[in-house]
């Protein structure tokens, strides 16, 4: 299973859905797309894991270099996640406490608007 | 006690393969279905580090991994060729390969480690050995042949 990305505007937030496999082949693409979306001022940005099969520390470090991306700016990136094989290694490196994790979009938007 | 070796090109394309060699193997030895995908992870961070580490000092050299199943445990051992003399690179953090890089790109807001520190949380056996002849992480979960 290859990587695919999209990404969609919703409420004034970049919503990027990712599916299937990140890791350390497939990684530069998200870690690419992240950064062009932060290049065009986009600093509030939500990514949809709910289709992700597999994330490695590699795709961590992605998102983490993307979270400080927005965060130099005042922006925020929120995940959505519900698989517990995904979560599993956000809570053994500590990155918990460090992403807003949310069940749905629309719950991450709603609480991305509350934060505003 | 049966072995499957199996040797790679350091290229990442090549992780996924690896992983999924990886959990095939371990599901024939007769790990738990529940197991298979922290062994699937733990290995693709053990070979993600070792591709790292080839492609900076020996790109040309493959990298190995060792599937045992030695009854009442499936043993994993990936093992890199790279020099550990390459490891002066300034951080002294230990031996070479241990210190991850991979995510410099990001900021460094991943520390050195960061993919050991999975493998650790993920496999409740990890040996890591550095010698002049490479760095071997060695890893294994419980199994129960029942064939």
């Amino acid at each position: 299973m290859d990587l695919k990305l999209g990404h969609y505007n919703k409420d004034g937030i970049e919503v990027v859905d990712v599916e299937g496999e990140i890791d350390v082949y497939t990684a530069p693409r998200l870690r690419e797309l992240l950064i062009d979306l932060v290049n065009k001022n986009n600093y509030q940005l939500v990514v949809n894991m709910e289709k992700v099969e597999f994330l490695d520390s590699t795709g961590l470090g992605v998102l983490v270099g993307g979270l400080k991306r927005v965060r130099a700016h005042d922006g925020s990136l929120d995940l959505v996640c519900t698989q517990e094989r995904i979560l599993k290694i956000f809570r053994i490196t500590g990155l918990t406490k460090v992403f807003g994790i949310h069940e749905t979009v629309d719950l991450a938007i709603a609480a991305k608007k509350l934060e505003k | 006690m049966a072995t499957v070796e199996v040797t790679f090109t350091p290229l990442p394309a090549h992780v996924r393969t690896a992983r999924l060699v990886a959990a095939a193997v371990a599901r024939r030895s007769g790990v738990d279905e529940a197991l298979l995908n922290e062994v699937r992870l733990a290995v693709g961070e053990a070979c993600s580090r070792a591709v790292e580490a080839h492609q900076r000092h020996c790109p040309a050299e493959p990298v190995t991994i060792e599937m045992t199943d030695q009854g009442e445990r499936f043993v994993v051992v990936v093992s890199d060729h790279a020099p550990a003399a390459a490891g002066a690179n300034g951080n002294g953090a230990g031996p070479r390969g241990l210190v991850e890089v991979a995510h410099e790109e990001d900021g460094g807001m991943i520390p050195a480690g960061f993919g050991l520190a999975v493998i650790s949380g993920l496999a409740d056996d990890v040996h890591v050995s550095s010698t002049s002849a490479g760095v071997s992480v060695r890893m294994s979960w419980p199994s129960a042949i029942t064939a």
